[in-house]
């Protein structure tokens, strides 16, 4: 008996594993990719699975690998830059194969919204010979994470499923076989020794024929499958994938006679047989798809292979935009440009709007911020605080890394405190190398905790072996924030709620050989400058660990309020902050503190007349 | 039949609740619905939207530019930015409560809520404008503007269901303890919209019939 839910396509993806039988499931936080495991989580007791936030995606991954060495089934999930971590193991795994199976769920974002490339994952499984399958919807999302796990399990080769924020993050009414998930019913047969597990350069050689020959048996496969398919019978071909194809069915609505649209949810290897008999059929193809040009040099190649009179008409040559997030509207004019180079008369048409984007008044603009009361403000304003001083005393400068989080926001106005920013873990090397070329130049480090424990310990690690002069700043708000408050090894608690050891970042980082560590709490800010000034003029590695609370899951007992008889109309607290809670209203000059304070007191501590102050108990 | 909603507002304000409780709604009257949602770094404070999209078919899950037939803004300046998605002749409901944004960069526009609200009124005639924010906040918490937003759309009839429908959506979505101060928010809504003109009622109303 079937039934209808609104799932997020997430939600989709963690019912359709289920269904198949998953048992373990392995991943790291990542928008747009987080909900996946979370919804396991949720269902793990019940149905029997066993989930776990690991440190990074590379430990992710190599978990889900053992329990699929194993026999059991696994999921891996990520975000696109996730599948960089975790390349390492994967590259190698291809050729190994699998026993059981091993489904990556791997979330790209096309904008990029939340992401800090607009990385295209199809590209990758054809780089690492991994079968790639593209839903468009949730409703899909959903029946191609089955067709993973039975793809996975038939070859013996881990399968990604690829989504776009558009799949992962939309929500829709999907059709699921049973009204909840029900115990997971497989078995796992457990590991047995065989010279498969261990790979050798001989044991690659012997493997990748088999390797190349999977990714022609797997192409002969799709090209049967209902989830490619060809529909019309006009006289130029569209061929598209994933969210694309909907945009496409959307844009030529009442021109449905010119087209023949051939929508691919099997993207790698590419479905040859079912691919060459539509482009039989045209004489011109345009191409519809995000990021990479991956169909349309997948059709190039047919084309050119089988000798076909197909005209293309795609990224390559200019008719469509080679980055950033299609829509329907973006859809029209680029396939009407291609209609206008063709000759053809018929042009696709927009829809009125009440107003045209370019008639609109100017707007505030809106950047995102770190949240009011947030412990990170705190840190980066003593830091700013303590690199003045240390200039003034000094002459000497400050470079401030940063790193992948919320805290990345401390690079907004009116903060500017992230001077780079590359990828996770990345901030404490890259300070190393800013030592060696600006030896003159203090070197400070921001890491969050949960970044620290996934790729930050290395870094450090490498500046006391090689002894490069930095300060590191953790900040340790006790939860991994950005991607919605998940635990880490620092908490103490796993993503199935269960206690374990809490990792202490201090200890660990004394144990690289820091030998100038200290602990500090966020509610004074006097307290943290004069930490984070010590820290600065420590010589060699130098480390504090900031603990403070995530205003996201903890609840303030206070607010704080301006008196406007001792405000003096200085701005100060606006302009320092950047406070979402503090703002002056249009033609006045004292600031009001709003409804979402929660207390934090940074800006009472800042306030030159000492006119800001704790006022009442929340209710 | 096709009714496409975009809700607009600042992270934080409750844009995805209100969107997941259209969505429910919709699939209660017997609808496809597909959502697309603003989640992750712009939750921070950022500019946010929702697009619902509601009919006999699925399509993608994001409006596309002048199709939009209802556009429920939860904050003057997110109502305006989003106008370019509503359809001509589409209708809005604004809460009249700004949120500034948090900080000004150097060269960055001023903001006038007063005045911007005056542009969405001479380029959307019949808008509804109130302080949803107030009216929340009289029922018992300001956090509840959305779902009196939701209330005011339902009671005006631009929504292609029953208010009913959306009260059986609030019992399930919205947690015991904060469900009585959300039922009020949307009554009082309700209720507010009443003793508005009535010209809102008849002409507005969406023929769900399509």
């Amino acid at each position: 008996m079937t039934e209808k839910k609104l799932l997020m396509g997430n939600e989709a993806i963690a019912l359709g594993a289920i269904e198949a039988g998953v048992q373990v499931v392995t991943g790291y936080p990542g928008t747009p990719s987080t909900e996946a495991l979370e919804t396991v989580a949720r269902y793990a007791d019940r149905c029997g699975i066993y989930a776990e936030w690991s440190s990074n995606e590379k430990v992710a991954l190599e978990t889900a690998v053992g329990a699929a060495y194993s026999g059991a089934k696994a999921l891996v999930t990520m975000k696109q830059v996730g599948l960089n971590v975790a390349s390492d193991p994967l590259m190698s795994l291809t050729y190994i194969g699998v026993k059981g199976a091993l489904v990556l769920l791997v979330a790209d974002d096309p904008g990029p919204h939340s992401s800090q490339t607009e990385q295209d994952t199809r590209a990758f499984g054809h780089f690492a010979n991994i079968p790639v399958l593209d839903p468009a919807t949730p409703q899909e999302a959903y029946e191609l994470t089955k067709l993973a796990f039975e793809l996975s399990h038939e070859f013996e080769v881990p399968v990604i499923l690829r989504t776009t924020t558009r799949v992962s993050h939309s929500c829709g009414d999907v059709e699921v076989a049973a009204p909840g998930p029900a115990a997971v019913e497989a078995s796992c047969e457990g590991f047995t020794k065989d010279r498969r597990w261990t790979i050798f350069p001989r044991l690659t050689a012997e493997r990748h024929p088999w390797l190349e020959n999977v990714q022609v048996q797997l192409s002969e496969r799709f090209s049967g499958l209902p989830y490619n398919s060809v529909s019309g019978s006009g006289k130029i071909g569209i061929i598209a994938s994933g969210v694309s194809a909907l945009y496409v069915k959307e844009a030529v609505k009442g021109f449905e006679e010119l087209f023949t649209i051939f929508r691919i949810g099997t993207v790698h290897p590419f479905p040859e047989k079912a691919a060459l008999s539509f482009l039989k059929g045209i004489e011109k193809l345009i191409v519809v798809e995000e990021l990479d040009p991956y169909l349309e040099e997948q059709a190039l190649q047919l084309i050119g292979k089988a000798h076909l009179p197909v005209d293309i008409y795609g990224k390559k040559n200019g008719f469509f935009p080679v980055s950033g997030e299609y829509n329907v509207d973006v859809v029209i004019d680029c396939i009407n440009k291609v209609l206008s180079d063709l000759g053809e008369n018929s042009r696709l048409s927009h829809a009125s709007p009440a107003i045209f984007r370019g008639e609109l008044p100017p707007l505030p603009v809106r950047a995102p911020t770190l949240c009011a009361g947030c412990m990170h403000r705190t840190v980066f304003y003593a830091f700013k605080q303590a690199a003045k001083q240390l200039k003034k005393d000094t002459q000497v400068e400050t470079i401030f890394s940063g790193d992948i989080g919320c805290y990345t926001l401390g690079n907004a106005y009116p903060l500017n405190m992230v001077d780079t920013c590359l990828c996770m873990g990345a901030g404490v090397s890259i300070a190393g190398g800013l030592f060696r070329t600006n030896p003159e130049v203090k070197q400070v480090a921001f890491i969050g905790d949960s970044t620290f424990f996934h790729s930050g310990i290395p870094a450090v690690i490498n500046a006391v072996y090689n002894g490069a002069d930095i300060t590191l700043a953790v900040l340790d708000n006790r939860t991994t924030a950005m991607t919605g408050h998940q635990p880490h090894p620092g908490i103490g608690v796993t993503a199935l709620g269960n206690h374990s050891k809490a990792i202490d970042i201090a200890s660990v980082v004394r144990s690289c050989g820091v030998e100038f560590v200290k602990t500090v709490e966020t509610g004074s800010l006097e307290g943290c400058v004069e930490v984070a000034k010590e820290a600065m003029e420590f010589k060699g590695p130098s480390a504090v660990v900031f603990k403070g609370k995530c205003v996201g899951i903890t609840k303030s007992g206070t607010r704080f309020e301006i008196d406007s008889e001792s405000c003096t109309g200085c701005g100060f607290c606006v302009k320092q902050l950047g406070c979402p809670a503090i703002f002056l209203p249009a033609g006045e000059d004292r600031p009001l503190i709003q409804d979402s304070c929660s207390g934090c007191g940074l800006c009472a501590q800042v306030c030159p007349s000492g006119a800001i102050r704790e006022s009442w108990v929340k209710k | 039949m096709k009714y496409d909603i975009l809700i607009a507002g600042v992270g934080g304000q409750g844009v995805v609740l209100a969107s997941r409780m259209l969505a429910l709604a919709a699939m209660k009257a017997g609808f496809c619905v597909s959502t697309a949602e603003t989640i992750g770094m712009s939750q921070r404070e950022g500019s946010v939207s929702s697009h619902i999209r509601i009919g006999d078919e699925i399509s993608g899950s994001l409006i596309p530019a002048g199709q939009a037939d209802l556009l429920i803004g939860l904050e003057p300046a997110e109502t305006v930015r989003n106008l370019p998605f509503l359809k001509k002749g589409g209708k809005i409901i604004v809460n009249s409560h700004s949120i500034p944004p948090a900080s000004k960069p150097p060269g960055s526009p001023e903001y006038d809520p007063a005045a911007l609200l005056s542009f969405l009124k001479a380029h959307a005639p019949g808008l509804l404008c109130l302080d949803f924010t107030q009216l929340a906040e009289d029922a018992g918490t300001y956090r509840a503007a959305n779902v009196a937003m939701l209330g005011a759309a339902a009671g005006t009839g631009m929504l292609p269901f029953s208010k009913e429908i959306i009260l059986a959506v609030l019992k399930t979505e919205i947690p015991e303890k904060h469900r009585a101060v959300n039922r009020t928010a949307f009554e009082g809504a309700v209720e507010k919209i009443k003793l508005i003109s009535g010209h809102l009622n008849g002409e507005q109303k969406v023929n769900s019939n399509v």
